[in-house]
């Protein structure tokens, strides 16, 4: 019955004679008979234009096996990519988890049904909310670019205003996201960096925002790693004019650096990637919103949030807080939506914060700043070489300029390449032309950090 | 002889744990992992600079953050994870318009693969070279299935997957000088909700068309709302009642001669892929989500991916980067030069584990296989149609008569007027019998509705015993109803008190307000 | 525990049985007797009554002597509390009745007060009550144009039971309907907007992550009178704005002191009358260059001009084009037309045909949806 002939694993009944059977219990001839209201001139005539199947498991697993054979992984290089990607180490028990058929395999369950989904998100959530210093987290929207611009687009609403601020040192891509996200009806515009310093130049702030700025987004650390001592300050004249101040942060350093809560932010957002998600070629990722107990804005979120309830049994019990968040709808009805994201990932990340606690975030965040200050320490000494904000405090990467070796990153990269080693990739920064972004992790050995140098002293040389 | 579900139905109980809150597991000191530490050298340049930092930047406080050893941890979420309905587990049709599906097993073994799993978006296209091999591969496929000239496969769901679109719509509207003449989208209030949310958010007037008798879009409304204004068409076809729209091509030609574009929202293309395609309807752009038709899991909502596909005189919108192959090399690369792109929908290059799996899926079919798909999905929903409109209480409006497509809705109406049981109360009997249902979006156009899609992936007797719950359902509702009224009996956790979750002083979003907001178990402080 | 107000009509749909349309009026009770009508309003209090009796321990029944709700309460087994137990006599309840009744459900305070009948019954007790106690009907009358009973007795105690139980169910203002049941008769069918109940609103808690928020009636209306006052309103123009909840919100929004029931005019923000009869519409609409009509569909049947807004006579209409009419309606409303197209009978059939046709109706921000008039 089937075209081909094959009785398909994954299609129980394309068995012909249960075919049979349930045309039979239809009243219908045949399976064509079935699609009988699709008209002849929209159909398609003739098969596919695809490959050849792959039918046997045993096939199909040894071609993708090969493909994926032609990737070179950062486990078999030592890499030093980052740029809001960082090849942190996962856990077992993070891919454990997230490979349950339970929660992989569910989606929209109901809180009776999917009562663990419920509860896992509900402490991924909660877990956040320590660590990030906040009391609300939602159930995580995409990525850390979306978060931004989420966040942003709910202080507008909030605030009724729709200029928008954003740090020179966020994100390129994110930046990105967020042109085309508050398009076309709120405005972001760019307030340059100190060049010295690689932070928000606070001067150029100050000009910049007005009686008509809703939120100013910066990142800390920025997209170069800095990390800005003056948050504070800025928080001031974010205030003083009163606009939102959203604040972009790696949960990875926040076992070490004061949570931006502490530092003036009204939201604080990111991605979750560093905590228990593989890199993925920048698939692992899922994006926060960090928000005080404040009505006001848990109005505004767009996303899931789930709460926690009394059952009639004394259980704890789980479901969608202010589900119809109604200033939300009164002025921007459907302005934003939700869907399908990254809820698996949440749950992940809930697990990496359990085993980790509070001595693992401590020792990540410390091991991370060290290893950062060691290589650019060991870097800065190499002939050519300098680093353009090396005075500022850096946390996990940092921009090294090459233009003093003669050389080219992309060269230099494909020299280190040979060697093993993936080098930071081509960045922009005023003032430098042949800069690369460097970025550390834990999993990084002192060895590593030195073979990385000697390779860049005999490559420059 | 296996045990015959048409006659005995499950004697179901979901896991109950009785589970605490992570936090309420702590013991102090305990751990979970260990963190490689810094070496001597390392830790001498480290330190010096961490004692230069401004104590106002180093945080002071711990996060609270539970302390558990490590089969704690473990033990904890596996018992979550038993509380949680799967489609592993279930007979997982009653989610409609989701097409929960098999995600087949060495999918996901092969999205563990290293190869995959730690690569950077950043490295050079020349140690990637599987990965982007993975991406042209499934666009080139992609283009087969629906006819169109490119894809983006840059966004991590389906609704950020319509945003892509309407992104492209408004890019289009603005580069060939029509901004402010074409401000207009026609959708229809089956199209998924997404549609319009997106369409407003780029500042487009929204016109929905309601269904005319037979549960399609009433054309002369359409013919009605169409005109100069109108930028695009966002519709889906089937909709969610399983009726196809033998007229679309009718609905696209109208558009296209007010110079508008089409995008067909397929989000859902189980029942017509290999049978019918976007271009042929007369569609500009379509757009797919991976984890339903193309079988990567939903994965409790997320990571997904929804892909974009376009004609060619559109690609110069799509977001930035695709990949190409250099034939003369056989070289894969990453092409930035669009000259008019919406820029970035999401980080790096999207979700490339679904990509993966949406592609080893399609291969291991093949172009017989994927249209034994659409076969077989239609087969198993026609199959269910005859037989849901046997349980009393059961209707199904819209075209009778008439076969479906890959779902139907239907309504529990009678049920209600005449036992006052209602789709939700059935709902929460479903789950007594370890199968999900869902009562579809509001507004409900279908009245107590419910939407059964059954997929490819189910064998005759699974659909069978989803058959035999649903009628002893019925059953009770007229006969014994307190049992529905009061269900779930066998569930988890038993009835939950909605009114925190509506009430400012009462609602705790995370672990730390109810910490602030009660002592003991919801005594207020 | 929950107290629950009872008012019976205890001849309530009798009319109907023997071909007449209601009981208004003690002659017409009388022919129906003669015609040999049999009350139902017990059997079907009966039936309401059996879904609350689970609550029966934690429920406690305020109601009136014998069939006024007495003996259904006690039928379904509550020890109802009686009131006006020595000033009505059950045996021969008038309207007036009713109306001291609901009177004293208003001073002893309920948390829900059901009451059977039908549209002359609701608008009795709206009258008293208003929207200040939360009110549902059970279906027992002829006439049910207000959308304030269940669909069936069964359902109004459903709701009436979730009500009870849930704390956070919702409420909303529903119109009371009522017909001139002399021109009824007479094969004229005149319903009247007569006033508005508070009801429970039972929606369902949709958790699918695909909906995005599910919103109330009131922040979807709401969010339409933002939006025609923000794209839509145009300065130097009158508005003459119909009767509704819908377009109440717009009257809130405009910051008018307007009437729900009424048609009030508005220019620039501010009313230029209140509560307009016909003639003073006349005048007005004579007065003003630029003009338009907000209107919001009436009741189940989805009336535009004709039931409850009377006062927009066809004379009235004659001012107006199509283009001058913008119809605002919830999607919940609309869907709740089931396909049906809305409805326009001004009896003159010359208008009648001009507002006939496909109308953009306002649904949301920025969201319209074409639909049918006739």
């Amino acid at each position: 019955m089937t075209t081909s002939g094959v009785v398909y694993p994954y299609i129980p009944n394309s068995v012909p004679e249960v075919q049979r059977e349930m045309l039979d219990s239809i009243g219908a001839a045949s399976v064509d008979e079935l699609f009988e209201r699709i008209p002849g001139d929209v159909r398609l005539h003739g098969p596919l234009d695809l490959p050849p199947p792959l039918l046997s498991e045993a096939e199909l697993h040894r071609c993708f096996t090969r493909i994926l054979a032609k990737n070179a992984t950062t486990n078999e290089n030592i890499s030093f990519l980052g740029g809001g990607c960082w090849n942190h180490y996962v856990p077992a028990i993070c891919d454990e988890i997230n490979q349950r058929s339970e929660f992989l395999t569910a989606y929209a369950g109901e809180p009776y049904e999917d009562h663990g989904r419920f509860q896992a998100l509900f402490e991924y959530t909660s877990m956040m909310a320590e660590l990030v210093d906040m009391d609300v987290v939602n159930v995580p929207t995409y990525d850390g670019a979306q978060a931004a611009a989420t966040s942003i687009r709910m202080c507008s609403r909030i605030t009724g205003r729709r200029r928008v601020l954003v740090a020179a040192n966020v994100h390129p891509e994110t930046q990105a996201v967020i042109r085309n996200y508050c398009h076309p009806d709120l405005s972001p515009e760019v307030v340059p960096i100190d060049p010295k310093t690689g932070c928000v130049d606070r001067a150029a702030l100050r000009r910049a925002v007005t009686g008509e700025t809703a939120a100013v987004y910066v990142e800390n650390p920025s997209f170069f790693g800095t990390i800005d001592a003056s948050t504070g300050a800025i928080a001031e004249i974010v205030r003083g004019a009163g606009a939102l101040f959203v604040v972009g942060t790696d949960p990875s350093s926040l076992g070490l650096l004061t949570p931006p809560s502490r530092r003036g932010a009204d939201i604080t957002c990111g991605d979750i990637q560093p905590l228990g998600m593989h890199q993925y070629f920048g698939g692992g990722r899922g994006g926060f919103i960090a928000t005080r107990d404040d009505p006001k804005f848990i109005r505004e979120y767009p996303s899931r949030l789930f709460g926690i309830a009394p059952t009639a049994k004394g259980e704890w019990g789980f479901g969608d807080v202010a589900w119809e968040r109604t200033s939300f709808a009164d002025r921007e009805h459907a302005k934003e939506y939700v869907g399908t994201a990254a809820a698996l990932w949440g749950i992940t990340a809930g697990v990496y914060l359990a085993l980790m606690g509070p001595k693992g975030m401590r020792e990540l965040g410390e091991g991370v700043f060290m290893r950062c200050r060691y290589l650019m320490d060991r870097m800065a000494a190499v002939p050519g070489v300098t680093l353009p904000f090396a005075a500022t405090p850096h946390f996990k990467e940092f921009v090294v300029c090459f233009d003093g070796t003669g050389k080219t990153v992309d060269s230099i990269n494909a020299a280190l390449r040979d060697r093993g080693i993936f080098g930071g990739f081509r960045t922009e920064v005023t003032g430098g032309r042949e800069c690369a972004l460097y970025s550390v992790t834990e999993v990084l050995t002192q060895r590593d950090m030195d073979t990385c140098v000697a390779a860049l002293r005999d490559i420059v040389a | 002889m296996g045990m015959d579900m048409t006659t005995k139905l499950r004697d179901f109980h979901q896991a109950r744990w009785d589970e605490p809150i992570i936090f309420e597991l702590t013991t102090p000191g305990e751990r979970g992992v260990l963190v490689p530490e810094a070496p001597a050298d390392v830790r001498r340049a480290g330190e010096k600079a961490l004692a230069a930092l401004p104590a106002d930047m180093v945080r002071q406080e711990a996060p609270k953050l539970p302390e558990m050893g490590q089969m704690r941890v473990l033990k904890h979420y596996l018992r979550l994870s038993q509380e949680n309905l799967g489609a592993d587990l279930n007979i997982d049709i009653g989610q409609g318009t989701c097409t929960m599906k098999y995600s087949p097993k060495v999918n996901e073994i092969l999205s563990r693969n290293s190869g995959i799993a730690d690569i950077h978006p950043y490295q050079d296209e020349s140690t990637v070279q599987g990965a982007l091999e993975i991406v042209y591969e499934l666009d080139r496929a992609l283009r087969a299935i629906s006819g169109m000239d490119a894809f983006s496969l840059q966004s991590g769901g389906g609704s950020q997957g319509l945003y892509a679109i309407i992104s492209i719509i408004r890019a289009w509207v603005e580069h060939t000088g029509q901004l402010g003449r074409k401000d207009e989208i026609v959708t229809t209030i089956f199209s998924h909700p997404t549609n319009a949310a997106v369409a407003k958010l780029m500042g487009f007037r929204i016109i929905t068309i309601y269904p005319g008798p037979d549960g399609r879009p009433d054309i002369e409304a359409f013919r009605a709302a169409v005109s100069d204004r109108t930028a695009a068409l966002m519709i889906t076809n089937p909709e969610d009642t399983g009726v196809y729209n033998h007229r679309i091509g009718e609905f696209t030609d109208l558009v296209h001669a007010h110079g508008g574009l089409c995008s067909y929202d397929q989000a859902n293309l189980n029942g017509i892929i290999g049978v019918t395609r976007a271009l042929e309807s007369g569609f500009d752009l379509c757009f797919f989500n991976l984890h339903k038709t193309f079988s990567a899991p939903h994965g409790c909502g997320g990571p997904g991916s929804g892909v974009v596909g376009v004609r060619s005189s559109l690609r110069r919108f799509l977001p930035v980067p695709l990949v190409e192959k250099d034939e003369a090399t056989g070289r894969y690369y990453l092409d930035y030069d669009l000259p008019n792109s919406v820029g970035k929908i999401k980080n790096f290059h999207g979700n490339i584990h679904a990509m993966l799996k949406a592609l080893a899926w399609i291969r291991a079919l093949g172009a017989d296989g994927l249209r034994e798909v659409a076969r077989v999905a239609v087969l198993n929903n026609n199959y269910m149609f005859r037989n849901v409109l046997k349980i009393r209480g059961a209707s199904a409006p819209y075209a009778p008569g008439e076969h479906r497509m890959e779902q139907v809705r239907y309504s529990w109406q009678t049920m209600k007027r005449e036992t006052g049981v209602t789709t939700s109360d059935v709902q929460n009997r479903m789950f007594d019998f370890g199968v999900h249902y869902w009562t579809s979006h509001e507004p409900w156009v279908v009245p107590e509705p419910f939407t059964i899609e059954p997929t490819e992936s189910y064998s005759k007797q699974e659909l069978d015993e989803f058959l035999a719950i649903t009628a002893e359902i019925a059953r009770e509702a007229y006969e014994t109803p307190e049992v529905v009224r009061s269900a779930p009996h066998r569930s988890t956790v038993h009835h939950i008190d909605h009114s925190y979750f509506d009430d400012e002083k009462k609602w705790a979003i995370t672990w730390r307000m109810y910490r602030k907001k009660f002592d003991d178990y919801f005594v207020a402080k | 525990m929950k107290t629950v107000g009872l008012i019976v009509n205890p001849i309530a749909g009798m009319g109907g049985s023997v071909g007449l349309k209601g009981t208004d009026g003690m002659s017409v009770l009388r022919q129906a007797i003669e015609r040999g009508a049999t009350p139902r309003s017990q059997s079907r209090t009966a039936v309401a009554l059996a879904g609350l009796s689970p609550l029966r321990d934690v429920v406690r029944i305020v109601t009136f002597p014998g069939d006024m709700g007495e003996n259904a309460a006690r039928a379904a087994g509550f020890s109802p509390e009686v009131l006006l137990k020595d000033e009505i006599d059950p045996t021969t309840t008038t309207r007036n009745d009713t109306i001291r009744a609901a009177g004293a459900i208003l001073r002893r305070g309920v948390d829900l007060l059901l009451f059977a009948g039908g549209d002359g019954t609701a608008r009795d007790i709206c009258g008293v009550v208003g929207t200040d106690v939360v009110s549902l009907g059970i279906p027992a009358g002829v006439k049910i144009h207000s959308a304030v009973f269940g669909c069936s007795p069964r359902e109004s105690g459903d709701v009436a039971r979730q009500f009870l139980e849930d704390p956070a169910t919702a409420t909303r203002a529903s119109e009371v309907m009522d017909i001139d049941e002399e021109l009824f008769r007479e094969g004229s069918v005149q319903a009247r907007l007569h006033g508005f109940l508070c009801v429970p609103y039972v929606r369902q808690r949709v958790q699918g992550l695909k909906a995005g928020s599910a919103l109330s009636e009131e922040s979807v209306q709401r969010t339409i009178a933002g939006y025609v006052v923000r794209e839509l309103m145009e300065p130097e123009t009158l508005y003459v704005i119909g009767p509704g909840t819908t377009t109440m919100a717009l009257k809130d929004r405009l910051g008018l002191d307007g009437t729900l029931l009424g048609v009030d005019a508005a220019l620039g923000g501010k009313m230029t009358g209140k509560d307009l009869t016909e003639a003073r519409l006349l005048d007005l609409c004579d007065a003003y260059k630029r003009r338009k009509l907000v209107m919001t569909p009436i009741g189940g049947q989805g009336f535009l001009f004709g039931r409850g807004n009377q006062q927009i006579s066809a004379r009235v209409l004659r001012f107006f084009d199509p283009s001058d009419l913008l119809v605002l309606c919830t999607p919940a409303k609309l869907c709740a037309l089931e396909g049906s197209p809305m409805l326009v009978d001004t009896g003159d059939p010359g208008i009648d045909a001009k507002y006939s046709g496909y109308i953009r109706c306002v649904t949301g921000n920025g969201q319209y949806a074409m639909y049918r008039v006739r």
